[in-house]
């Protein structure tokens, strides 16, 4: 194996160049045109982290992610547009809410694993969806709301995709930094166990069903803090972005950046939304062709994740390279 | 409710019921031999019904012949399926296998919304849409051909796995595929049997179905839902239960959309699957976590 110190150097220099790439990103000389193709990067990047933290550390499968992105979204938009709330408060209620719905659906429906978790998951996320369609008197029905406010500190409105930019990027550190310490903690390592063996993890006095409602929480919080940020945004909202299909290609985010994978997250959401909003937004129906053959392939080649197995080729290839400097 | 409206209610959850029983069959096929839930299932309802639209519609096939061509390129897409994705994806754990047969739904989903457009269609019925009357109630001549289908290919299903030799191998593998697999039962070759009848049976109901319901290629989902909650009250054990789970399952349906009371107009007729399949679920969570570890 490699030694430690040269491993962390690299990663901090890939940290490095990351963060400086993207506080480049919108200003008009560099990739100014892509800032909103950037806004929706950062927020589904903040749904993926959760939903791989879910599915990777658990090993457990959520097919209904988009009905907690949804539910945040929701409640921001009815609170904040509709009672007048504070749209901060709104966002922070919204992702309370979240949390306390996931933690109550969390024991009965982890008493269930595999195929009856993910189908369990899978109703519960098209029950949310058409409660969305069908209380049109909360929601505006099919045809969605508008006019949500903007988010504001003091008196600086985040009314300009620049602004709003930074906002979401912001949120999107602050989310993988914490689960970046999260999987290194006891907790990770409790994690990681269950997803080896329940059994065994429960022999060596791991709870895990209470972990496993825990990273439910964590995620479906995530969700929609994102679901927030998302209608502030947009200042719109209709049920289309939270449907069954929607649910999915956060799956297929998640399955691109790794299932166990926190960084991977942004380049499964990277590699998803460019490959939707801008290489196959004229083509119809190909985008979930695509996706579909994305999710047998690499699950099929590379169940750890296309991510993940990059960086390992990626490592591979710089061993070889420095053992033949050390030849020579 | 009259006696004359409760049996018309009773008549369309029947047969709205026997569709959801022939999606169950399918996911039951399936589970048994290989323990995979295909959550592709409600696909090949789809594919039957467009694919049966375009044949006797837009090809000009006389309809028996349609309908049967259509049931073959189901069942051939059937075994495309296992053979490409589920049988190269050797040792995978549960949670691949889910996403890998979600992958092959969306991608088939999506080569449909391609190949027929989004909007719904209506293969032709099969004899006439004169409504014969039945004890006070209606009844559409489709929905016989719905009901019969479904009576039939349970039948036929029944009869092939108990008296036939590639029926008895099915059983033995699905009871213990290593015990069979020493007696010369091949698990590969049950596997694929089992992925081309349930697409066999996928593609009849929508054949049957389509003329009734209208198709579209964004049918899938739901069905396949609906014909899992059907198979998950049978238990995923034996056909037949999975056709009364339908039966059932249809029959609450209409039933809860007929009462009209409180939340339950027919907008949230979707809504009350998926309220039985998680009372199902939870109710006999036990018993499922305890087969899902015994494997």
């Amino acid at each position: 194996m490699m030694s430690a110190g040269l491993k962390s150097k690299w990663a901090y220099l890939a940290v490095a160049a990351l963060l400086a790439f993207l506080i480049l990103v919108p200003f008009d000389w560099f990739l100014g045109r892509y800032t909103t193709l950037m806004i929706f990067i950062g927020i589904y990047a903040i749904v993926t982290v959760g939903l791989c933290l879910l599915m990777g550390y658990t090993g457990q499968v959520s097919l209904g992610q988009a009905a907690f992105f949804g539910i945040g979204a929701y409640m921001s938009a009815i609170l904040s547009k509709t009672y007048g709330v504070n749209p901060w408060l709104a966002m922070f209620i919204a992702a309370v809410m979240t949390g306390a719905f996931a933690y109550i659906i969390g024991y009965p429906i982890f008493r269930l694993r595999g195929n009856y978790l993910a189908m369990a998951t899978l109703g519960l996320g098209l029950i949310v969806w058409v409660l969305f369609r069908e209380l049109s008197h909360f929601t505006g029905g099919p045809d969605g709301m508008a006019g949500i406010p903007y988010l504001s500190l003091g008196g600086f409105v985040f009314d300009s995709a620049f602004r709003r930019y930074f906002l979401v990027w912001f949120f999107c550190m602050a989310v993988l930094l914490i689960s970046q310490n999260i999987v290194r903690s006891r907790t990770g390592r409790a994690l990681r166990a269950i997803h080896g063996s329940e059994a065994a993890s429960e022999s060596i006095g791991i709870n895990v069903a209470q972990f496993k409602v825990k990273i439910l929480v964590l995620s479906a919080v995530y969700a929609s803090i994102a679901g927030s940020l998302f209608v502030h945004h947009l200042r719109f909202v209709s049920p289309q972005p939270f449907d069954f299909l929607a649910s999915v290609k956060l799956v297929v985010m998640a399955v691109i950046g790794g299932l166990a994978s926190v960084w991977g997250a942004i380049f499964g959401a990277g590699a998803t939304r460019i490959l939707s909003d801008e290489i196959l937004l004229r083509f119809g129906q190909w985008d979930i062709i695509i996706y579909g053959l994305i999710l047998m392939l690499v699950m099929i080649f590379m169940p750890e994740g296309l991510f993940v197995k990059l960086k390992e080729v990626f490592n591979r290839l710089r061993l070889r390279y420095r053992q033949k400097g050390a030849e020579s | 409710m009259s006696a004359d409206q409760f049996l018309q209610y009773l008549v369309s959850g029947v047969t709205q019921g026997s569709i959801y029983g022939l999606i169950g069959l399918g996911f039951t096929i399936i589970y048994a031999v290989t323990k995979i839930i295909n959550f592709a299932q409600g696909e090949f309802v789809m594919l039957g019904g467009l694919l049966s639209f375009t044949l006797a519609h837009s090809a000009g096939l006389p309809l028996a012949p349609a309908l049967i061509v259509a049931v073959i390129i189901a069942s051939l897409i059937g075994a495309f399926m296992y053979l490409l994705a589920i049988r190269t994806a050797k040792s995978a754990s549960v949670v691949s296998l889910i996403i890998i047969t979600i992958g092959a739904a969306i991608f088939i989903r999506g080569i449909a919304g391609e190949l027929w457009g989004v909007d719904a269609v209506r293969p032709p019925y099969f004899s006439g849409s004169t409504s014969l009357s039945f004890l006070g109630a209606y009844i559409h001549p489709q929905a016989l051909w719905i009901i019969g289908t479904t009576v039939v290919v349970t039948i036929i299903l029944h009869l092939f796995l108990t008296y036939t030799m590639v029926g008895k191998a099915l059983k033995a593998c699905a009871i213990n595929p290593v015990a069979s697999s020493m007696v010369g039962v091949n698990p590969k070759i049950m596997a694929l049997i089992a992925f081309v009848m349930a697409a066999a049976i996928g593609g009849i109901g929508g054949v049957v179905m389509a003329p009734f319901t209208l198709t579209a290629y964004n049918v899938g989902v739901m069905l396949g839902l609906k014909g899992f909650v059907a198979a998950a009250i049978g238990g995923f054990k034996s056909p037949l239960a999975a056709v009364f789970g339908g039966l059932l399952l249809g029959i609450v349906e209409s039933l809860a959309v007929a009462a009209n009371w409180g939340p339950f107009t027919s907008a949230y007729k979707d809504a009350i699957a998926l309220i039985v399949l998680m009372l199902i679920l939870l109710v006999r969570s036990g018993k499922l976590a305890e087969e899902e570890r015994t494997g």
